[in-house]
């Protein structure tokens, strides 16, 4: 078999997957979002956190207890990295320096997992498993819990309540990430990926040498920081790490974990806003996208341009042999479009076109279908853009879902569009004034730009990939950098809890000959088109001095 | 403004016990209960896939190694090379070059790495293929394409003093294809493909 057709059917195969569970996993989040049941371990777990899981609340009541709950998380990881020696199972691991950690905790908590750390080399077993996995989980039930809120506000009526955060974050901790990431952890097992508590083990080989294999709890981690669109790995080389994802299978395994809960949330929000249609409309317009990107960037690594791998006679400098181009390729644009920021191949060595169809899976804002929660939030602003823009072109005031847009909705749903440019941009910009961004490209001229722009659009897209041979553990990039995933996660969930509060006061409006059908295919075609307009109009003056002219050279 | 104080220091207490139970529950339960599952029923893969020769541990199937001659830096040609790898196949430092496919540094590093294949197995350059020549990006690689290991039989077998019909047969036994048929690519595993060179040697 061609490694052309394998491909296909690689791809088809995990669309399949996708397809199949859409609808049971999509509906089972709905019904765990909108039960009023209380499973045993959450009551335990409520009663333990002094909370009324059945107390509604308003949107900065909400917009509170995620804030707090984020912000004491970041103190926690950053306490738990700075005294890491003094624990158990520290493998003589120093504490990590003060920018460092706080890096890592901003990176963390807010579900980006940028690394400018090596994790087989820094970090001791207790600040992985009780420190950074727990992260990988509870970020992604915040971003999940926002989410149902912004749909929350679309399918009540007349009030400001959204529901309560404590209950949502639990909830999607404990019925949805925990058991689909255990049964995943077993089975990456299976093929191979370790699951021990053990510290390095030395063996000799047979030609006279000593080589370390090392240990951890990494099958585990693994499961949830694909999941999770986390993306943060055990080791340097994430899941490239034979130990992380050791073969063919576990790589589509991988792969299907980082898009399984972003694609399936659609129908979710379909299920809870009373029309299935309406989710696919959603689902149509991330799927077109991450398609896309899909193609372009596997022909690009299949025809291999660039003068290193012309020589060579393939692109695979930075890829493992038992996944080759195309496991690679498809890895890499799920791993940047899911907001995850995982690689099992390098993105820096992959061509300068495949490496800029990358950065605009980022700079699209991670919607297609983006992280989770996040991914569907991020697309539910989109949406409530391409009404407005709609309505203006015929003339009509613009509705969604029953819920009229106006003023400020659209000027909520700007300031949410506005934050990631502003950061991506106002960073690279400080960062190539200064003489620190400067120093740290390990590659010259346009490549060096985009190492500093991907490094940009990676954390404040919350994304977490990089090009790595970017040398990041500069208190510079770690503090600038940090600053970035914070105000580029919490910042826009302001805007979406409270464009979800204003949505929720108003009276549904009654459906019309003239409102415009926000299920059919011509609305998800709007919805592409507002969105790549939009990034395009934002991004491309950056991504020419970058990418393109490292392509067209 | 004292009623504010209050209220955000219980909202602060509440988030912290938030994040201990979960922690307990996340990062002490969960990973416990996936240890014991995994050591239970896949104890060796659990433990990294170690392979043994002569009683001892000699590496993991999963894992790269260099082969290089004792003690010195050079290729040994009784046993079957892996990829160039970033880190000298050190597992306490994965991750690849990260340079650019258009990079003069990586131009460079595929002209020698070319030759240096060529040269060291006889063939013509043009012979040598793509993961010859490029490093992976673990730098931990434990595998090589099929073409790869073709093209060394014939140096192996000679400094084996093992007939190229045996090495052949070995290298196939070696080789898995896709796995499932169709997802990622067919591979050779080079630690094992080098035990059973050593032990076909072994037995003359």
């Amino acid at each position: 078999m061609s490694p052309v057709l394998a491909d296909v059917l690689q791809v088809s195969a995990l669309i399949a997957a996708l397809a199949l569970v859409h609808r049971p996993l999509g509906d089972y989040m709905a019904r765990v979002y909108s039960s009023t049941r209380h499973l045993r371990v959450e009551r335990w777990i409520y009663r333990c956190v002094g909370a009324d899981p059945d107390a509604e609340m308003r949107w900065p009541a909400y917009l509170r207890s995620v804030l707090a709950f984020s912000a004491v998380s970041v103190l926690f990881l950053y306490l738990l990295q700075r005294v890491q020696d003094k624990l158990p199972l520290s493998l003589g691991f120093k504490p990590i320096d003060p920018d460092q950690a706080f890096n890592t905790a901003a990176s963390f908590v807010s579900n980006t997992n940028w690394q400018s750390y090596s994790g087989e080399s820094a970090m001791s077993h207790v600040t992985q498993t009780a420190g950074l996995a727990v992260q990988n989980f509870v970020s992604a039930a915040v971003g999940m819990a926002v989410a149902i809120a912004l749909v929350r506000g679309f399918t009540r009526a007349r009030t400001g309540e959204l529901g309560n955060f404590w209950a949502d974050m639990v909830r999607g901790t404990v019925r949805i990430l925990l058991p689909v990431s255990a049964l995943a952890a077993v089975v990456l097992v299976a093929t191979g990926a370790i699951q021990n508590f053990a510290g390095f083990h030395e063996v000799h080989t047979l030609s006279g040498a000593t080589q370390d294999i090392p240990g951890g709890a990494v099958a585990s981690q693994e499961a949830i920081k694909d999941l999770g669109t986390n993306g943060g790995g055990f080791f340097n080389a994430n899941s490239s790490h034979p130990f992380e994802n050791p073969n063919g299978f576990s790589n589509l395994l991988e792969i299907f974990l980082l898009l399984v809960i972003p694609f399936s949330l659609p129908r979710t929000f379909g299920t809870m806003v009373g029309s299935a249609k309406q989710g696919y409309a959603i689902v149509a317009a991330m799927g077109a996208i991450w398609f896309a990107g899909v193609v372009a960037v596997t022909v690009t690594e299949f025809q291999h341009p660039g003068t290193a791998a012309q020589l060579a006679g393939g692109a695979m400098e930075g890829k493992e042999q038992r996944f080759g181009e195309g496991a690679s390729s498809l890895f890499s644009v799920s791993t940047t479009m899911t907001s995850t920021g995982s690689v099992n191949s390098f993105h820096d060595s992959f061509s300068g076109l495949s490496g800029g169809v990358l950065l605009l899976g980022m700079m699209l804002g991670e919607i297609a279908p983006g992280g989770v929660g996040s991914g569907l939030y991020g697309m539910l602003v989109m949406a409530v853009v391409a009404v407005f823009v709609s309505g203006l072109m015929v003339g009509r005031t613009p509705e969604y879902l029953g819920k009229k847009i106006g003023p400020r909705e659209i000027k909520l749903a700007a300031c949410y569009i506005l934050i990631t440019p502003a950061l991506v941009l106002g960073g690279t910009g400080l960062a190539m004034a200064l003489p620190d961004g400067k120093e740290a490209m390990t590659n010259i001229g346009a490549h060096g730009f985009s190492e500093v722009l991907y490094a940009y659009t990676s954390g404040s897209n919350n994304n977490g990939s990089a090009f790595a041979g970017f040398g990041a553990d500069t208190p510079f990039f770690n503090t600038t950098i940090g600053l970035c995933m914070l105000l580029g996660r919490f910042l826009p969930m302001v805007f979406v809890l409270a464009l979800a509060s204003s949505l929720a006061k108003q009276t549904p409006v009654p459906v019309t000959a003239g409102t415009l059908r926000t299920e059919k295919p011509l609305f998800t075609g709007m919805l592409v088109g507002a969105i790549l307009i939009i990034t395009g109009l934002t991004f491309f003056p950056a991504l020419a001095l970058g990418p393109l002219a490292e392509g067209l050279a | 403004m004292n009623t504010s104080v209050r209220n955000t220091g219980r909202l602060l207490s509440a988030a912290f016990r938030a994040l201990l139970v979960l922690t307990v529950v996340c990062g002490v339960i969960y990973p416990l209960v996936i240890t014991g599952i995994a050591q239970g029923a896949f104890h060796d893969k659990a433990n990294g896939s170690v392979v043994k020769a002569d009683g001892r541990d000699v590496g993991s199937r999963l894992i790269g190694q260099s082969w290089n001659e004792r003690g010195g830096r050079k290729p040994d040609p009784k046993y079957f090379q892996g990829r160039p790898s970033a880190s000298d196949y050190d597992p306490r430092n994965s991750g690849s070059s990260q340079l650019g496919a258009s990079d003069p540094k990586l131009v460079g590093m595929v002209r020698k790495a070319r030759k240096q294949v060529a040269d060291f197995n006889g063939v013509p350059q043009s012979r040598v293929p793509k993961d010859a020549v490029t490093g992976s990006a673990s730098a931990l690689d434990p595998a090589i394409s099929k073409k790869y290991a073709a093209l060394q039989v014939d140096r192996v077998a000679r400094a084996n003093r093992l007939s190229t019909g045996t090495v052949r047969r070995l290298v196939s036994e070696h080789t898995a294809g896709r796995t499932l048929g169709f997802l990622g690519e067919p591979t050779v595993n080079v630690l094992e493909l080098n035990l059973a060179v050593r032990r076909a040697a072994a037995r003359g």
